[in-house]
């Protein structure tokens, strides 16, 4: 992309410097901790055990510390009577859906839930407070991995005595099991995807202010969907009527999935400013943040593939226990099933596929959608074992790939697992990227350094994302509670400036960049001439919020939506002004002319001050400028692409060197290539990390080992390597501006590519497959294993 | 503060301290556990030092006092008295961006920006002490920051960018 500056006139599709930088980089950005300054602070004891029995919590000294205010336990918030459930929004077949107490009452599941909040003058009188808390637990076993919690004598929820919340399928078992019988041949591969931390790097937090004549509660929080928690908090949790409660997403540090979801710590907050009828505020910790922010992946995972000895794919099919953690989170169910089941076809024609999905209780951290979600593990299974058949049949991994490629004249492409992709030319990104890399040059690399004994590995991986989300008719079938639409307000000023609302929320996207220059090319106006507002429910009317690579194609396509309503009525009131008939009035950048007589014409900003007079506007019109939509999308959009990693992996110590990283991203029309690529860069970053470095450990008492930054490797400044990034454009037909979406498409690939590239390197070694985190010792232990004996 | 076995609230013991933040003397009386980063966040209204981890891995606190970097979540405010620190804060002169602050916004080294004071501050140190940095001296130099919205590349071509234009003469 570097290499393609663009150098169009169009505002749309040129890298515009982001809006954003100037306050961040001076410091002056003002994120939620730096809302209410002068607030009591909260502080949330959790649980010492991962399973346990509340005998006791007396909370006595506590209360008597002169600096605390108030400490409240889960009897309190019983008692206040509010409705106290934190839910799931989306249904599956024989869901078990226990009661999610945002203060634990009789039992605690898992090391993040809370048992107490202290409200004390400041952060550190309130930590101190929770010291002075006395707990009595009657200690249970735990059970941390989900295929061991089916069959254990633990139960999470008496609800679930087999700890299993739901069991999906999806896909034609027969069709399957008739492949399966007709091909040459069939590989398997178990796999394994560690739980992911998000780790923004903003911590998670919430300032509640409370003003109890007026009824008004005011949250500003960390959240990527502010109309998404203010309707939960109303109706789930707190009971606060919706139209009294304003949720406010100020600067958000990045999220990542991580600040989708409600948590206790939100309510608990704002349940304590109306206890107390003062403000109050809380911050995680970082290790707080650990055990409570919603982990990534858990899947245990069994799949086979029915391929004949040309590399032609004749079927999938894969079991997988998918771990939910001690409570179920909003999307933890759809993450698992409809988000990963549905995208198991990667970029391949493959006639039959089945997928079983057994979600799991345990006593851990509530699993949830992060970065890629779903989508990243269904793409990790497919690119994994359609490498592993390679290399049983003896074929290249690239050519295997090329065989079974959905063909650009397939599209609209319905799956076998239920989806109808929109568009793609796969093959000419898989191509750019091999050119890119020099695939033939590196593999020819590869035999030479093998009789050197040293071990290069090329990794493909080739991705589809469903993004976009989503159809809001087909997201209620499958079972959501919760629309798919964004909605979009474009109000002209009446001196001719222009402000855009948009209900997606901008973690570091650059929303207010990228959603101007769609607005300005809509309406022909000067980029510096749009202002975006987004993250407060006073100022957007609705919004369903910033995840699953929805804000570009969903929240801009609203956004135009609005924008081109607006130009309908301005064109109306030009025609009346231009004594024209409407369709004799064409709109060119900024103005309306008369077809033929290009000196009769009058610009948009003329014309927004006359429909704000409305002294001379047509008699069936009303004054003003401004539309607002809901616009619905009629499918998910489809980004694809062609990551390669190739890597070198040193025999004796086990180490990884990533070498290079090639990425060729399809994400449809770019609005901002810079902040496209950006976003690349940084997913690739996470999908490296997943693959290399990261991946929580519990112990079998669950308790989180790595409990911190200083446990858990998440990927620093010298183990990256540089990225070479390219990409093709291929629009999605349906989106109102062609825009397919790209926030989690290189976290999908990257993983994939990574492991595929250690795995190529260790095949003299009889490798066939190592579970992520690929750290040195894992790898290491591979090689010893394969060569005891040797040395 | 200090309390009895019981937990009875004693007052707290503090400590006058006087430290020169961004070029302003700052005198205030803190207690002795009072986290640097605090200080500056509460006591001195910088709130471009940001908090990421608390436990001196994140690097998003960074300042530099007596022109060194220090995580300032990991001392406290009594041990910068009589010193002088500096935050992101105190770069931008008239308005104008630091040529650091200028390159990263020019070379989207930043997406969330909440880790961006502290690669800004990091970058300052490491061009202060080798204006011309080889990639890896900039990869070894930023070791100490987390950023986990850009994976970096965009930050190390800040870095030359900045490392060019201050060589020109600042």
């Amino acid at each position: 992309m570097s290499e393609q500056e663009s150098v169009t006139d169009r505002v749309f599709g040129s890298s515009v410097e982001r809006r954003e930088d100037r306050s961040i980089l001076t410091g002056v950005a003002e994120y939620t901790d730096e809302k209410l300054p002068d607030a009591a602070h909260v502080a949330i004891l959790r649980s010492q055990y991962a399973h346990a029995t509340l005998e006791s919590v007396d909370v006595d000294q506590a209360e008597n510390r002169d600096d605390v205010v108030a400490v409240f336990t889960g009897a309190d918030v019983e008692e206040s009577g509010i409705p106290n459930d934190i839910p799931t929004a989306w249904s599956l077949p024989g869901l078990v859906t226990p009661q999610y107490r945002i203060i634990a009452t009789d039992k605690v599941r898992h090391t993040g839930d809370a048992i107490a909040a202290v409200v004390a003058e400041d952060r550190y009188a309130a930590h101190n407070a929770l010291g002075d808390i006395d707990v009595t637990y009657d200690r249970l076993d735990a059970v941390t991995e989900p295929d061991e919690a089916v069959d254990s004598d633990v139960t999470v929820h008496e609800e679930a005595p087999d700890n299993v919340a739901f069991d999906f399928t999806i896909g034609d078992a027969d069709a399957v099991s008739e492949a399966f019988s007709a091909a040459d041949h069939v590989t398997s591969v178990d796999l394994e995807q560690p739980r992911i931390i998000p780790n923004a790097v903003e911590p998670r937090a919430a300032a509640a202010d409370y003003d109890p004549d007026s009824d008004d509660l005011t949250v500003w929080m960390t959240s990527q969907n502010p109309h998404l928690h203010r309707m939960l908090m109303s109706t789930a949790t707190l009971g606060h009527p919706e139209h009294k409660l304003r949720i406010v997403a100020p600067e958000v540090g990045g999220g990542f999935g991580s600040k989708i979801y409600h948590y206790p710590d939100e309510a608990i907050t704002a349940w304590c400013a109306k206890q107390l009828g003062r403000a109050v505020t809380w911050q995680a910790t970082r290790r707080e943040g650990y055990i409570t922010d919603c982990h990534g992946r858990d899947h245990v995972t069994e799949a086979q593939l029915a391929v004949d000895t040309d590399g032609s794919i004749r079927g999938l099919r894969v079991e997988t226990h998918a771990g939910l953690g001690a409570h179920l989170s909003q999307f933890a169910t759809a993450t698992p099933s409809y988000l990963y089941a549905t995208i198991l076809s990667s970029e391949y024609d493959i006639p039959a596929i089945h997928c079983r999905v057994i979600g799991a209780f345990t006593n851990t951290t509530p699993v949830d959608a992060y970065r890629g979600a779903g989508r990243a593990e269904g793409i990790y299974v497919t690119e994994r074992i359609v490498d592993a058949a390679a290399s049983e049949l003896g074929m290249d991994p690239a050519e295997i790939r090329r065989t079974n490629l959905i063909s650009p004249d397939e599209f609209p492409f319905e799956t076998s697992v239920a989806m109808v992709y929109d568009s793609g030319e796969y093959e000419t990104a898989m191509d750019r990227a091999l050119e890119l890399v020099e695939y033939d040059e590196l593999r020819d690399r590869q035999r030479e350094l093998r009789d050197d004994d040293r071990y290069l590995g090329i990794g493909i991986a080739n991705f589809v994302e469903s993004a976009g989300l989503s159809p809001s008719k087909a997201a209620g079938e499958l079972g959501a509670a919760a629309g798919g639409w964004e909605a979009g307000v474009v109000r002209f000023h009446p001196s001719g400036t222009v402000t855009v609302a948009c209900g997606t929320a901008d973690q570091g996207q650059g929303h207010r960049t990228t959603f101007a220059q769609v607005a300005a090319e809509e309406l022909g106006v000067p980029l510096e001439d749009v202002d975006v507002v987004e993250g407060d429910t006073d100022a957007v009317p609705q919004g369903m919020g910033t995840y699953g690579s929805r804000s570009g194609p969903v929240g801009g396509g609203a956004i135009a939506t609005s924008a081109r309503k607006v130009v309908e009525k301005a064109k109306r009131i030009a025609a009346h002004s231009l004594e024209a008939s409407v369709d004799d009035v064409e709109f060119d950048d900024g103005e309306f002319s008369v077809v033929g007589a290009p000196d009769r014409s009058v610009t948009i900003q003329e014309v927004a001050l006359e429909a704000y007079l409305g002294h001379d506007i047509p008699g069936d019109a009303e004054p003003g400028l401004e539309a607002t939509s809901y616009y619905d999308p009629e499918n998910f959009t489809f980004p694809f692409g062609t990551h390669v990693a190739v890597v070198e992996v040193d025999p004796e110590t086990g180490e990884v060197d990533l070498q290079t990283y090639v990425a060729v991203d399809d994400c449809g029309e770019q609005i901002n290539p810079m902040i496209v690529e950006g976003q690349v860069h940084g997913g690739i970053a996470q999908g490296v990390g997943a693959a290399l470095y990261e991946g929580a450990v519990y112990d079998d008492t669950g308790t989180l080992v790595t409990g911190s930054m200083n446990e858990y490797a998440l990927p620093r400044a010298h183990q990256l390597p540089d990225y070479e990034t390219d990409s093709t454009v291929t629009p999605s037909p349906h989106n109102p501006i062609g825009v397919k979406g790209v926030g989690e498409s290189a976290t999908i690939a990257a993983a994939p590519a990574v492991v595929n590239a250690v795995v190529d390197a260790l095949e003299p070694f009889d490798v066939d497959h190592l579970d992520m985190p690929l750290s040195n010792e894992r790898v290491w232990r591979a090689i010893d294993a394969a060569t005891e004996g040797d040395s | 503060m200090s309390t009895d076995s019981t937990g009875d609230y004693d007052g707290p013991v503090t400590e006058e301290i006087s430290v020169t933040v961004n070029g302003e003397t700052v005198t205030a009386e803190v207690e002795p556990r009072l986290k640097l980063s605090d200080f500056l966040r509460n006591e001195c209204g910088l709130h471009g030092v940001r908090v990421g981890c608390e436990h001196g891995v994140c690097g998003a606190c960074t300042v530099q006092q007596e022109g060194r970097t220090v995580k300032s979540c990991l001392s406290y405010a009594v041990q910068a008295d009589g010193m002088e620190i500096e935050t992101v804060e105190g770069l931008a002169e008239d308005g104008s961006l630091h040529p650091i602050q200028e390159a990263f916004h020019e070379t989207h080294a930043l997406q969330c920006g909440f880790c961006t004071s502290g690669f800004v501050m990091a970058t300052k140190e490491l061009l202060e002490e080798n204006p011309d940095p080889s990639r890896e001296e900039i990869e070894t130099g930023l070791a100490d920051n987390i950023c986990r919205c850009t994976g970096y590349q965009n930050i190390y071509e800040a870095v030359e960018r900045a490392a060019d234009r201050m060589e020109g003469g600042e």
